[in-house]
């Protein structure tokens, strides 16, 4: 059976690392004795996928892994039961049921939702007349940068690949394409915008903080939530 | 959000920010306002390596049960933030709540190689505490020192306020219970210092004045001070099933180099190799019951969720109840997915099958550590393992499906001569020859693999070698080429490999094993010189010692190529560690007759623990 599970990760668990929270819910599934899925094989291991890494020194509130189970109790009960052996800042959200013909979350991420704080020392003086000017780089046709890759640059334009940014109280909010082809970090989008403006960019500007992770609807290209993919098992 | 000590901009600019924030599963919590006591208990370096340590889990499960102390973790911050901290005057924390060190009542550190005592100045430098305790006062920690190297702490007698000698889970509450007692009197920390030395297996240094003889040896060690014993014991564990065991270790994030449950199912051993100081130290040798172990390792596996665990023991074949034990452990684990390992066993018929079931054999090799080459000298060293034995477990092991062998020997050890080393490669090589005798060709699995590593001999405190002279640097070189030389002559030579361990870093742990006191002036200055993580290979720089010693007037060779008489003060003299000295002696002399000891299960040598009333020692006598 295919289950879904969406967590969040605050605060101080920003440091934890990609690999190291991989082995943090492996241990997590033993000591809430979740009935998971071993591989084959003489080292067998769990099996469970995360849907999209989430850098070092981001937060979270939409993260997503999909692991299989030989049995399960309800949602309730499981979410209780994982909470109870987690460490505070790392929450489970929603244990769901996902269809046995489902593609797994990795495969299926298309988008991303993120906040982006000020922190305070970063924060500029005329907040409004920002928001003017960052609304004014997001209305143009084309949004031009140039990206590094392996075999040396290229251009390429973001505007398609930002599905939304806006303010939100003082913070910027945007939706931007995530994933294996097209995966813009939000650094990159206000790393543009610092330029355009011929301001300088600092590292620590923005608190980034992940809110929710999609998939995208076959039929009409919708995003959807990944956790509305699962169904809630009573 | 929990508090940090260290800005964003700091914890994203360094290596593994996941060591300086603390918050692990396990992890103990408490309002410091609530508590009368906080206890900052270090390993003193990088994190990964310090979180291994099953001693400190236990002392910090052990505190935090009182409700009146917090005791929380520090470890050396990696080269890295230790230069960033001294730049932007950031004081050292501890990871629980994160507040400086040096609001701490007490700062225990645990000492468990010589090579972490640059660490041990760094800890007490980057927390703000004066290094030296006669410069402290009444509001900096209490510093505490502990473990394996405390059985010697002359070299860091400076440094430390008081040293606790043994085994930790028996006096510490009284310790803090007298600083409650002190403290809520309104009297000082000279007052603490005075009552914690009447308290079994404590020892204050600043009580003790040592006087030296012309030729450099000591004179006199004794104490200044009426509250001090002349003799300090150590403390131990009578009966193991008695003491504390923790029910929900500390499980980090980062992979830690003991990332599995740890089952201590033994402390001591019965052996009695002569160049062992855990062997003689850690006597009497006493078990837990099997009924214990069963019930922790089953409750362990399920409070960390580690997918390994591992026994832990100077000698686990020795232990009474291996099969049960083994066999409970195969029946629990297997069902989880959670793997076994199990150090230090004798290879046998026995051992073999378990290995076979809890490993890939394949993938995994077998490891004997005959540490002598040559009969003779593994009777000098009293190291009861034979040439026959070790054949024949091979032997067998082959017919297992083994093909990887790992040897690990010593270099320099007392009496050695030059068929002692060559007697490494020809043991090497009959391993080689017993494969391809036993095996034939079409059931190999490819060739054999055999890995002999040496390591050079340091004697150690309270050993039978502590009277012995110590190799130069250039003597341990010229050994290892002479085995390597010996190799190469081989008729197997492909299939063996040979390595040794570094003779600078070997030379040193020499003088800082068997120091005195007028060597803090050069633990200091090596440290001033810019000495850290001596232990890491990449950072050791042997010359910033040489010149500590060079500016400290103190010559090294006379802490390791000096021949010591049999009637010489040591500077560990004035412990008493259970085994006699009038014991070693007699072992001493035996090496030097080649002659070897029973074990304690064969027979009684009279080593001097049985004072303790427990363990080994009256086995079968009750
Ligand atoms: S007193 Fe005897 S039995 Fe006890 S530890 Fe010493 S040698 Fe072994």
């Amino acid at each position: 059976m295919k289950i879904r599970i969406k967590f969040l990760k605050q605060g101080s668990m920003k440091f934890i690392g990609h690999l190291d929270m991989m082995r943090y819910f492996q241990k997590v599934m033993r000591r809430a004795d979740v009935k998971i899925r071993y591989s084959e094989g003489f080292s067998p291991h769990q099996i469970m996928s995360f849907a999209a890494p989430l850098g070092v020194g981001i937060t979270s509130n939409g993260e997503y892994l999909d692991i299989e189970v030989t049995e399960t109790e309800s949602s309730a009960v499981m979410t209780n039961r994982l909470n109870q052996v987690m460490v505070d800042e790392i929450r489970v959200l929603s244990y769901k049921k996902l269809e046995d013909s489902s593609k797994n979350a990795m495969s299926i991420v298309a988008a991303a939702d993120y906040t982006l704080t000020f922190r305070e020392r970063y924060k500029p003086e005329d907040l409004d007349g920002f928001f003017e000017k960052l609304r004014g780089f997001y209305d143009q046709n084309q949004i031009l940068i140039v990206k590094k890759t392996k075999k040396g640059q290229k251009d390429m334009d973001l505007k398609p690949l930002i599905y939304d940014l806006a303010r939100k109280g003082d913070a910027v909010f945007m939706k931007v394409s995530t994933g294996s082809t097209d995966n813009i970090k939000p650094e990159l989008v206000m790393e543009s915008f610092y330029e355009g403006q011929g301001w300088e960019y600092p590292g620590f500007t923005f608190q980034i903080q992940r809110e929710e992770v999609y998939g995208r609807d076959g039929a009409e290209g919708r995003l959807i939530p990944l956790e509305q993919y699962g169904e809630d098992i009573e | 959000m929990r508090k940090l000590a260290l800005p964003d901009e700091i914890l994203l600019s360094i290596q593994q920010p996941a060591r300086y924030i603390g918050g692990e599963v396990n992890m103990c919590v408490k309002d410091p306002k609530d508590v009368a006591i906080r206890f900052a208990m270090c390993f003193p370096d990088v994190y990964e390596i310090g979180m291994s340590h099953l001693g400190i889990q236990i002392l910090y499960d052990m505190f935090n049960r009182r409700e009146d102390t917090y005791c929380e973790r520090v470890y050396s911050p990696w080269t890295d933030l230790d230069k960033i901290m001294r730049e932007h005057k950031i004081p050292l924390f501890a990871l629980e709540s994160q507040d400086p060190i040096k609001d701490f009542d007490f700062l225990g550190i645990t000492l468990q190689y010589e090579m972490c005592y640059t660490n041990v100045l760094q800890i007490l430098d980057l927390s703000r505490i004066p290094l030296h305790s006669s410069e402290r006062g009444e509001d900096d920690p209490v510093v505490i020192g502990g473990g394996p190297c405390a059985y010697n702490p002359e070299p860091l007698a400076e440094f430390f306020d008081l040293f606790y000698i043994g085994e930790g889970e028996t006096v510490y509450d009284r310790l803090l219970d007298v600083y409650l007692d002190n403290k809520k009197q309104g009297k000082s920390r000279f007052e603490f210092l005075k009552k914690a030395a009447g308290i079994p297996g404590i020892y204050v240094p600043a009580f003790y004045d040592v006087t030296y003889k012309e030729d450099g040896t000591i004179k006199t060690f004794l104490p200044n001070n009426l509250c001090a014993p002349e003799k300090v014991t150590k403390e131990l564990v009578v009966t193991l099933d008695d003491a504390p065991y923790i029910e929900k270790p500390l499980v980090p994030f980062l992979k830690v180099t003991q990332d599995r449950v740890v089952l201590e199912i033994q402390r001591g051993c019965i052996r009695g190799c002569r160049f062992c100081q855990a062997g003689n130290v850690y006597r009497p040798l006493r078990e837990h019951g099997l009924d214990y172990l069963k019930h922790y390792a089953k409750k362990l596996i399920e409070t960390t969720g580690h997918d390994e665990i591992s026994l832990s023991s100077l000698s686990s074949s020795d232990y009474t109840y291996l099969p049960e034990l083994v066999n409970y452990l195969i029946d629990e684990c297997s069902a989880k997915g959670v793997n076994i390992s199990l150090p230090s066993l004798r290879i046998d018929a026995f051992s073999l099958d378990v290995m076979s079931k809890v490993q890939d054999v394949k993938k995994s090799s077998l490891t004997f550590a005959p540490e002598a080459g040559s009969q003779r000298l593994r009777d000098v060293i009293n190291k009861g393992l034979t040439e026959e034995v070790i054949l024949k477990g091979a032997a067998m092991a082959f017919h297992g499906g083994w093909n990887r062998v790992k040897l690990y020997f010593m270099l320099g050890l007392p009496t050695e001569q030059r068929e002692d080393m060559e007697g490494i490669a020809l043991l090497s090589e009959k391993i080689a020859e017993t494969y391809y005798d036993e095996i034939p060709k079409d059931q190999r699995h490819g060739k054999v693999q055999i890995v002999a590593s040496s390591s050079f001999f340091v004697p150690k405190p309270f050993t039978p070698f502590q009277w012995a002279k110590m190799c130069t640097k250039e003597e341990f070189l010229e050994r290892a080429y002479i085995v390597k030389n010996k190799f190469r002559e081989m008729k197997n030579f492909k299939s063996l490999k040979y390595n040794w361990h570094e003779a600078d870093v070997t030379v040193l742990e020499g003088v800082l094993a068997r120091g005195d006191r007028r060597v803090c002036a050069v633990v200091e200055a090596a440290y001033n010189n810019g000495a850290l993580f001596d232990s890491w290979s990449e950072y050791f720089d042997n010359s910033l010692w040489m010149r500590a010693f060079e500016s400290c007037g103190i010559a090294p060779d006379f802490y390791t190529v000096r021949e010591r008489g049999l009637d010489e003060i040591f500077p560990w003299d004035f412990i008493d560690a259970g085994v006699s000295k009038e014991f070693l002696k007699r072992e001493w002399l035996l090496a030097m007759k080649e002659e070897v000891t029973p074990n304690c299960r064969q027979r009684c040598s009279g080593c001097g623990a049985r004072g303790f009333g427990g363990g080994v020692c009256y086995e079968d006598k009750n």
